[in-house]
């Protein structure tokens, strides 16, 4: 598969990371070259075949509904680039 | 006696024993830190303060008659991609460089609970993406063996510690090998558990349904007493087993006798090194000697597993590094016009090229019109490698083959081929991906002097068998006494 322009600058969006001209040149390279490679799994033949997400036994896993300590928002916010009051601070959102 | 070279269920033997107090271990050992680490470059944040505190409250501890944890005394290095508390946890990533966990990870919880003293954080390819830690933000760590090449990855930073005695443990991570291919380049024992055997809480995610903490140990009965402290059920980790935890230690020392190894001819194949090719060959004749039978067996896709590999664990990737945007925690760019391009600009700055690599081609996997072809696809191409596995382990107790292909390479040598690169976790890969557990353990040097390791796994919560394995194996050869020949004035 090879990877053109548009494709990349689609991901690039997609994964909300800004690439320059030159960026874009080496990643199209590079991920065009790891597409043809896993492209080998079309030789196999899968119809039949479930698809697995996890190696173990997949159920639902609950919890008792009980009350737990949890992180302060003072310690949680220690960690925030802007903080107010009990919020995260942003850069406007709405125009 | 060299203190420092000793393994860690011996320094403990000396601090219980009251021969040294833990603390004059704690002071040697930054000595010895000073020295070494300057070349070696295994740690990003080093937690000396804090250690010496431990090691004098252990001293107390033990003048005092009370009880102390299983890990009493050890200096510990912990992976920096595994969350503790009040000290910097940063995967190597310019967009975690400041970042102060406000809890440890289960696994950490737990080498407190048992008195193991915490000496630093070590280096890794950034968020744990990589095959020889040269994708670190922060820094180049050299193996031990010779400082011109790589000590493998992502882990290398816990491999290279433990091999330059500059830790006598230490925790590392998987998702695709980064625990067994760096502990072989290093010539150290690497243990990575069955999927869900140790609790994930607090492992910074990677891919999700391939992560795993594993060990990092000078020898193989070390790695048994800290693996038995770490595994277990966690409430705050739903895919971690509700299996007992045995005692790995006991009966470590019953032998191969009997047992049945197989050997997957297609992990000698085309690619395999000579030399490596040799150690294992030399190690099997060992086994063989020891009363094991030598089964030839077969696991079909697994020229397929790196690249159902590069698809899954992307896909888990692109969406759990979605979380580094800037708002809670992490970096922010500081030139943003409005939120979006404050995201952008953000994860742009703050991320290195391996990871925008992965999170695009993650959401490549993932994206409207691709799903079916990619992500689809490598789901069930997986199924078919675990049932490779499955269909092996019903006539063998276990499979041995090289942990990689070759023994470490130069340093820069395959930094600008990221394919190549991942084609280093070829041998690894297929565990991850079936969820069973593995281990690598030294078992021989190539010609260059550069240490070879052998990996044996096993069926899902077959840990104690394969330490036994392991250890039967260690107990008659001597690879992994040896000692790279650093330049220290405390050993």
């Amino acid at each position: 598969m090879k990877i053109d322009k548009k494709t990349i600058e689609y991901i690039a969006n997609l994964s909300r990371i800004k690439l320059s001209d030159q960026e874009k040149e080496v990643f199209i390279h590079q991920l065009s070259d790891i597409l043809s490679y896993i492209e080998k799994l079309n030789k196999l033949n899968t119809e039949d075949v479930k698809p697995m997400a996890y190696a173990v036994s997949e159920s639902n896993v609950f919890r008792g509904d009980t009350l737990e300590p949890s992180i302060s928002i003072e310690d949680v916010q220690l960690n925030a680039p802007a903080a107010m009051g009990v919020f995260f601070k942003v850069p406007k959102v709405i125009e | 006696m060299r203190l420092l070279e000793s393994t860690a269920l011996q320094i403990q033997e000396k601090i219980l024993s009251k021969e040294i107090r833990a603390k004059d271990v704690i002071k040697l050992f930054f000595e010895r830190m000073k020295d070494i680490e300057p070349h070696v470059q295994a740690y990003i944040t080093i937690n000396e303060e804090d250690a010496i505190k431990k090691a004098t409250e252990i001293d107390k501890k033990l003048e005092r008659n009370e009880k102390l944890g299983l890990l009493a005394g050890i200096p510990i290095a912990i992976k920096d991609n595994i969350c503790t508390k009040n000290l910097h946890t940063t995967c190597a990533s310019k967009i975690l460089k400041n970042f102060i966990p406000p809890y440890d990870a289960f696994a950490v919880k737990r080498l407190k609970e048992e008195d193991a003293i915490i000496v630093g954080k070590t280096n890794l390819d950034e968020f744990a993406m990589g095959s020889s830690t040269e994708n670190s933000s922060f820094k180049i760590t050299r193996n031990p063996w010779n400082y011109n090449y790589v000590p493998g990855g992502s882990s290398g930073g816990s491999t290279a510690a433990v091999a330059a005695d500059l830790s006598f443990m230490a925790l590392g991570s998987e998702t695709g090998g980064s625990v067994r291919q760096p502990a072989a380049l290093c010539g150290v024992v690497g243990v990575k558990p069955t999927y869900g055997r140790v609790s994930r809480y607090g492992l910074v995610a990677f891919g999700s349904s391939l992560d795993q903490i594993g060990t990092v140990t000078k020898d193989v009965r070390d790695a048994a007493v800290l693996l038995r402290v770490i595994a277990g059920h966690d409430l705050h980790d739903s895919t971690s087993a509700q299996v007992p935890v045995p005692d790995y230690s006991n009966g470590i020392d019953s032998g191969v006798d009997g047992l049945k190894i197989g050997i997957p001819k297609e992990y000698f194949a085309g690619g395999l090194n000579k030399d490596v090719d040799n150690a294992v060959k030399d190690a099997l004749k060992i086994y063989k000697q020891l009363g094991a039978k030598i089964v030839d067996i077969s696991l079909p896709h697994t020229e397929y597993a790196v690249a159902v590999y590069y698809i899954v664990a992307n896909a888990e990737a692109s969406s759990n590094l979605a979380r580094y945007d800037g708002v809670r925690y992490g970096y922010r760019t500081d030139r943003a016009s409005g939120i979006v391009d404050m995201y952008c600009r953000t994860r742009s700055e703050g991320f290195g090229n391996e990871v925008k690599r992965r999170i695009m081609l993650g959401n490549y996997a993932l994206s409207s019109g691709y799903y079916d072809a990619y992500y689809l696809k490598a789901s069930k191409v997986r199924s078919l490698i675990k049932k490779d596995f499955d269909i092996a382990f019903e006539k063998v107790d276990c499979i041995i083959c090289p942990t990689s292909p070759v023994p470490a390479f130069k340093i820069g040598e395959r930094a600008n081929n990221p394919l190549e690169m991942y084609l280093s976790d070829i041998y690894t890969i297929p565990a991850n991906l079936a969820g069973i557990p593995g281990i690598s353990i030294p078992c021989g040097f190539s010609k260059e002097g550069l240490p070879i390791g052998m990996q044996i796994l096993a069926r899902h919560f077959e840990e104690k068998k394969l330490l036994q394995i392991a250890y039967t194996f260690e107990r008659k050869t001597d690879f992994h006494l040896k000692k790279p020949a650093l330049k220290a004035s405390v050993v």
